[in-house]
């Protein structure tokens, strides 16, 4: 057992990154994701590996759409205005069947917004992310030590299912430090026969592409990326649940809102109210089958999120309107407080499941 | 079981987040959870810093500290902001060099610590927060153990290891004032 360390949620991110296998970064500097840049920056030369700042966001992720096609692995991050400008490039690296990692340690919206923490580009990173057919896994951390978890899961799932994942942090976890203990173990690397290594005139052209103009042809590759994704929502989706085994009440909450609830919980309870969570640690593929089972016991859900209420669909979607689910929320950078939370638990309690 | 909630707050400059993260690495190698948070807003790029430090038997929830059981503060505008967001029956360590005024509420326990002026007096100017820090670990009869050495040397750069004698030196200069 490694000892543990004190780290930033972002410096988290970017050594778990490099014990991943990880050696190329690109990226641009944008708050508050930048620590992950920096520490990349003084690590990468030390290990032979790449740290480039690139001239814009766009050029960034066509440099890991680039180094992602010789089956290297590689990664970019930034926040939520920065993430729009990577758009169409991860919808490419979709479409190329490309593994990568992006890294969104989001800030309020819409627009430049401020630099705040926020959760409101979740619909962005679940519903895929850019324009065509196609989905992200969402990996969404709760700890520092799962901002260093997920991104070694993550690039082990991008080569797995050749498709990008994106790990969605806020501000609050990119900043924070808790301990955390860095011991992995390095799984053997993937098999990547469709990377473009050079043929040594030994093999066809391997080529990497998004552009198929016969669409029967594009109809084909879609089906087989949607196939993969059956797999991915059936091996792949992770939640914590926490108090959940005699739960009246049902907080759905991921990230810093997750932490927050907790506390919520624990007050709740010592009220003699029977509050649980449900965490969704996979956004994409979201846990709609705890949540669903959870019905037959609970009888009102609290989207908990730092946005107007975007969650918040999905969980409806999974309780198909057998009980009310109502959004506690905070935007533009603010956070629930434990109070606000209770709050919206004491008045589910009172209501009792009423539509 | 026992959770303490601590908020540093003062100019950028004056070690404020340093003090935290000292705070959190000795509740750490004591055996405790613990979180630090950092302001990072753009109060920050106007001077001031903050910083929310939780030690706990418990796993820690929210990170933010916003009803702290301690508050540091270094300056006046820290104390006029959160003066009143600590729990009663909690403690507020002044800096009473920079802060002229007496603190307000009466259900907490104050300390006041010429902090800033001991510094310079010591010829360690910038250590005004490892003097209260000193102070506060004597109030909480924490000090002179193991882990505050270990502590010091995890955030002390190897590259700066003569600090740790004055940092340790500033912290027992407070905690006998």
């Amino acid at each position: 057992m490694a000892d543990k360390v004190l780290m930033k949620g972002n410096e988290a991110i970017a050594e778990a990154a490099i014990l991943a296998g990880c050696r190329h970064y690109f990226g641009y500097p944008i708050t508050p994701q930048t620590e992950i840049a920096a520490y990349m920056a003084k690590r990468m030369p030390k290990i032979g590996g790449t740290f480039l700042q690139a001239e814009s966001e766009i050029a960034a992720i066509n440099m890991v759409y680039g180094v992602s096609s010789t089956g290297k692995r590689v990664m970019t991050s930034s926040s939520s205005p920065g993430i729009s400008l990577k758009g169409e490039g991860i919808s490419y690296i979709a479409g190329a069947d490309l593994p990568a990692l992006i890294v969104n340690v989001q800030r309020g919206g819409p627009g430049l917004g401020g630099i705040q923490p926020s959760q409101s580009d979740y619909f962005q990173a679940t519903k895929g992310g850019a324009h065509g057919d196609f989905h992200m896994i969402v990996l969404a951390p709760s700890s520092v030590q799962e901002m260093a978890d997920l991104t070694v899961k993550g690039f082990d799932l991008a080569d797995a299912y050749r498709t990008p994942v994106m790990i969605l942090a806020d501000g609050t976890m990119g900043q924070m430090m808790e301990p955390v203990s860095l011991d992995y173990t390095p799984k053997a690397p993937v098999e990547k026969p469709w990377a473009t290594t050079g043929t040594q005139m030994q093999r066809e052209h391997n080529i990497v592409n998004s552009l198929f103009l016969a669409p029967d042809e594009l109809e084909d590759m879609n089906m087989k990326r949607f196939q993969r994704y059956a797999a991915i929502e059936k091996n792949e989706t992770l939640y914590e649940e926490y108090r959940m085994e005699d739960a009246d009440i049902c907080i759905v909450a991921f990230g810093i809102a997750a932490r927050v609830s907790k506390n919520a919980i624990n007050e709740a309870r010592a009220r003699g109210i029977r509050a649980g969570m449900i965490r969704p640690i996979t956004l994409w593929p979201f846990p709609t089958a705890p949540i669903s089972a959870a019905t037959q016991h609970v009888h009102s859900f609290i989207s908990v999120e730092l946005s107007m209420g975007q969650m918040i669909e999905d969980v409806r979607l999974a309780v198909e309107g057998r009980a009310p689910v109502t959004l506690c929320n905070r935007t533009g950078g603010m956070i629930p407080s434990p109070e606000q939370v209770l709050q919206a638990i004491q008045t589910a309690a009172e209501n009792g499941g009423a539509k | 079981m026992s959770t303490t909630q601590i908020l540093i707050a003062g100019f950028g400059g004056q070690g404020i987040l340093f003090a935290g993260k000292f705070l959190a690495y000795k509740g750490m190698l004591d055996g405790k959870n613990v979180s630090w948070l950092p302001s990072y807003g753009p109060e920050m790029r106007g001077g001031t810093a903050s910083c929310s430090v939780i030690l706990s038997d418990t796993a820690v929830g929210s990170p933010i500290v916003s009803n702290p059981d301690v508050l540091i503060a270094m300056n006046l505008p820290s104390l006029d902001r959160y003066e009143d967001s600590v729990v009663p029956g909690g403690t507020i360590y002044v800096d009473s060099t920079l802060i002229e005024r007496k603190v307000r509420r009466t259900d907490v326990t104050v300390h006041y610590i010429p902090a800033t002026r001991l510094a310079s007096d010591n010829n360690t100017p910038t250590l005004a927060n490892m003097i209260i820090v000193g102070k506060l670990l004597s109030v909480m009869q924490d000090f002179g153990t193991d882990s505050v050495n270990a502590a010091l040397k995890k955030v002390v750069s190897a590259r700066h290891a003569d600090m740790l004698d004055i940092n340790l030196g500033a912290m027992k200069l407070g905690a006998e004032n």
